[in-house]
C-alpha cells in the first residue's frame, strides 16, 4: 500500500476538511474561499509529481497512470475556476458558503477516484462520491427552481445509479471479479471456450453500465434530467456539472470500455457501432431542443447535450486516436464552459436576468464581457483560432480512420446548425439596442476567471501541439 | 440447494417477495406501500439466508427492514397528509410496459448464460471474511464511503435546515 500515490486525494479531502474548520473560526467567507481555491495548489504540484508513473496500489482498486494524471489536473482545474466564478456568486447562500466550498473539493475528490480506479467497487463508490455531492451542490440555492433541479437531479440520478449496479452485479456474475484487467480476461477465455461467442450476461451488463454512465454523461437516452438541472442549479456549479462532471463520466466509461471489455480481439460485441449510433442520436436531438430556447443557461444544457454527442465520436473510433481526441477535447470543453458560464454570471450578477433577449446591446455596455463570451460560444460552435475547432476535427479525423464518415457529415451537419442558436446571442450581443447605457461592472475574481478560461481557449487552439500530446500520452495508457 | 426443502422454502420467500413487491407498486395508499417494502426487504433477507450469506441477511434485517423502513415511514408522516391517499400515476401504462419490457430482457439475459459456478463449499460463516476484504482488498472504496457520508451529511444539514 503506498500512500503517496493517493497524495492528490488525500490532500483535497485534507483540504475540504480544513475549509470546513476555518469557517467556523472566521467570518469573512472570502478567507475561506482564497483557502479552497490556493489551497488546490496541493493537490495539483502532488498530481504532477506523479506523472509518467505508471503504478498501482490497494491491490490494484488506485491505479496512478498519465490518464488518471491527466484527469485529475484537469478536475482540479474546473474546481479552481468555479471556485473563482462562486466569491460573488455565493453571497446568495450566505451561512453556507464555507459548506459550498467544501462540497465543492469534495465532489472533485470523487471525481479524481473515478479517473484513478480499475475496480467496479470503487468506481460506483467515487462516482456515488461526486453524485451525492453535486445533488447536494445543484440545491444550494434553496429556491424553487434549486430545489427542483436537486430532487429531479437526486431521483433520476438514484436510477441511473441502480441500472448501473445491475450491470456491474451482471457483469461480477458472469466474470467473477470486480477487477477491470481480470474481467478482460475472463471474457476473453469464455469466449475462446465458446467459439467466439459471448455470454449475453456479459453483454446486458455492459448495457446497463452504458446506460448509468450515460445519465452521468447526458447522452440521449439519458439526457432528461439535463436541462432543469443545469437550469437551476447556482450558474457556477453548471459550469461544474459540463465542465468536470462530464468529463469523470467519460474518464470511467473509456476506463471500463477499453480495458475490460473492448480488450478482446475480435470485440465480443460491435461497442464501436453502439456509440456510433449513441453520438447521432445525442448531438441530433441536443441540438435541435437548444434551437426554440430562449433562456441561456437551459439553451447551454442542451448544447452541452449535444457536446456529448461530439465527444461520443471520438469514443465511436475505438482507436488511440479516438481517446486522444476525446481527451483533448474533453480539456478543450472545460475551460470553454466555464468561460461562457464565467460570463453568464458576470452578467446575470447584474442584469438579474439569463434571458438571452436580455443580453441585446451588451457589448457597448460591457465590451470585454461580450467579446470574451463570443469567443467561447466560437468555440462551442468549433470554428478557428478556437479550442473548439482543433478539438472537433480531431475527434472527426479519428473517426473518419476508422471509416464511420456517415458519423462525420452528421456531426458537420450538426455543427452547422448549432452556430444558428450560438450566433443568435452574439447577434443580439452585437447587433441589439441596449436598454441602458449603464456599464456593468464585474468582480475582480471573476476577471481572473474569465481570464484563464478564455487564454486557455485561445492558446490550447492555437497551439494545439502539446496539448494533443498531453492528451494522447494520458490515451496511450488506455490503447498502446 | 438440493434438499427438497429447501427448494420448497426458496419458492416459498421468493414468491412472498414478489407479492410484496408488486403491492409495493400497485397500491394506492403510500403507507401500504412502505409496509409491503418491509415484506420485500425480509424475503430479500430469507434468500441471503438460503445461501449462505448469513452477515448479508442480517444487515439487510437490520438496515433495510429496520432502519430504512422506519424513516421511509417517518418521511410520509411528515411530508404528506396520508389520509388523503397518494395521487394516481398518469405513467402507469408506460410504466408497465418499460418494466415488463425490462423484465423480458433480464429474464431473456440470465437464463441464456452459463453462469460459472464456484466448485468450493460454501463459508460457515462470513462475517470474518467480510471483515477482512474490506479491511484488505477493498480498503480503498471502503474508506471512500466515509467521505461519501461526509458529504451526504453536510447536504442533508444545508438543505434541511430553516433560515
Amino acid at each position: 500500500m503506498n500512500l503517496y500515490l493517493l497524495g492528490p486525494e488525500l490532500s483535497l479531502i485534507g483540504l475540504a476538511f480544513l475549509v470546513i474548520l476555518v469557517d467556523l473560526a472566521t467570518h469573512n467567507k472570502n478567507v475561506v474561499a482564497a483557502l479552497a481555491g490556493i489551497g488546490l495548489v496541493v493537490p495539483a504540484a502532488w498530481a504532477v509529481s506523479l506523472w509518467g508513473q505508471t503504478a498501482s496500489s490497494f491491490y490494484g482498486a488506485l491505479v496512478v497512470d498519465s490518464y488518471s494524471i491527466f484527469f485529475k489536473l484537469l478536475f482540479i482545474a474546473a474546481a479552481a475556476l468555479v471556485i473563482l466564478m462562486s466569491v460573488q456568486y455565493s453571497k446568495r447562500f450566505a451561512p453556507y458558503q464555507g459548506e459550498y466550498y467544501a462540497v465543492i473539493l469534495l465532489a472533485t475528490a470523487g471525481m479524481m477516484f473515478m479517473a484513478s480506479t480499475q475496480e467496479l467497487i470503487s468506481i460506483y463508490i467515487s462516482l456515488e462520491l461526486a453524485s451525492i455531492s453535486l445533488y447536494v451542490l445543484a440545491s444550494f440555492l434553496k429556491d424553487a427552481k434549486s430545489s427542483e433541479a436537486g430532487i429531479k437531479y437526486l431521483l433520476l440520478g438514484a436510477v441511473s445509479s441502480a441500472v448501473l449496479l445491475y450491470g456491474m452485479a451482471l457483469l461480477y456474475g458472469a466474470t467473477g471479479s470486480t477487477k477491470l484487467n481480470e474481467i478482460a480476461q475472463a471474457i476473453q477465455e469464455s469466449m475462446q471456450r465458446d467459439q467466439g461467442a459471448v455470454l449475453p450476461a456479459i453483454v446486458l451488463g455492459a448495457i446497463f453500465m452504458a446506460g448509468g454512465f450515460g445519465f452521468k454523461i447526458a447522452a440521449v437516452p439519458f439526457q432528461m434530467w439535463a436541462p432543469d438541472v443545469y437550469e437551476g442549479a447556482p450558474t457556477p456549479i453548471t459550469g461544474f456539472l459540463t465542465g468536470a462532471s462530464k468529463a469523470a463520466g467519460f474518464a470511467v466509461i473509456l476506463r471500463v470500455f477499453f480495458v475490460a471489455l473492448g480488450n478482446q480481439a475480435p470485440l465480443p460485441v460491435d461497442w464501436p457501432a453502439l456509440f456510433a449510433v449513441l453520438s447521432a442520436l445525442t448531438m441530433t436531438v441536443g441540438n435541435l431542443s437548444a434551437i426554440p430556447q430562449a433562456n441561456i443557461k437551459r439553451m447551454l444544457a442542451y448544447s452541452s447535450i449535444a457536446h456529448a454527442g461530439f465527444i461520443l465520436v471520438g469514443v465511436a473510433a475505438f482507436s488511440s486516436q479516438g481517446v486522444g481526441g476525446v481527451a483533448y477535447y474533453l480539456l478543450g470543453y472545460m475551460f470553454t464552459s466555464m468561460g461562457a458560464f464565467a460570463a453568464i454570471v458576470a452578467i446575470s450578477e447584474r442584469l438579474g436576468s439569463d434571458q438571452i433577449a436580455d443580453y441585446s446591446g451588451l457589448a457597448r455596455r460591457a465590451p470585454l464581457l461580450a467579446l470574451i463570451l463570443a469567443i467561447c460560444l466560437i468555440s462551442l460552435i468549433g470554428l478557428p483560432p478556437t479550442v473548439g475547432f482543433v478539438a472537433k476535427i480531431y475527434v472527426f479525423w479519428a473517426a473518419l480512420q476508422q471509416g464511420l464518415l456517415w458519423l462525420v457529415l452528421f456531426g458537420v451537419l450538426n455543427s452547422v446548425i448549432s452556430a444558428y442558436y450560438y450566433l443568435r446571442v452574439v447577434k443580439a450581443m452585437y447587433l441589439g439596442a441596449p436598454a441602458s447605457e449603464e456599464p456593468l461592472p464585474v468582480s475582480r475574481t471573476l476577471v481572473v476567471a474569465l481570464a484563464v478560461a478564455v487564454i486557455a481557449v485561445l492558446a490550447i487552439g492555437i497551439f494545439p501541439q502539446p496539448w494533443l500530446d498531453f492528451g494522447t500520452g494520458a490515451a496511450i495508457v488506455l490503447i498502446p | 440447494m438440493s434438499d427438497p426443502v429447501l427448494v420448497v422454502v426458496f419458492y416459498l420467500i421468493s414468491a412472498i417477495t414478489v407479492v410484496a413487491a408488486l403491492g409495493v407498486v400497485l397500491t394506492r395508499n403510500i403507507v401500504y406501500a412502505a409496509v409491503f417494502l418491509v415484506g420485500t426487504f425480509a424475503g430479500v433477507a430469507g434468500i441471503f439466508v438460503l445461501l449462505n450469506a448469513d452477515f448479508l441477511a442480517a444487515v439487510q434485517l437490520l438496515v433495510y427492514a429496520g432502519a430504512i423502513a422506519i424513516l421511509i415511514i417517518f418521511a410520509i408522516m411528515m411530508t404528506r397528509d396520508t389520509r388523503k391517499g397518494s395521487r394516481s400515476n398518469e405513467q402507469r401504462w408506460p410504466a408497465f410496459i418499460m418494466a415488463v419490457l425490462m423484465l423480458a430482457v433480464l429474464l431473456g439475459g440470465i437464463s441464456q448464460t452459463i453462469w460459472p459456478v464456484s466448485v468450493l463449499a460454501p463459508l460457515e460463516t462470513t462475517t470474518e471474511k467480510l471483515g477482512k476484504l474490506l479491511l484488505n482488498e477493498y480498503i480503498l472504496p471502503f474508506e471512500v464511503v466515509s467521505v461519501l457520508l461526509v458529504a451526504a451529511m453536510i447536504g442533508a444539514i444545508v438543505i434541511s435546515r430553516e433560515d
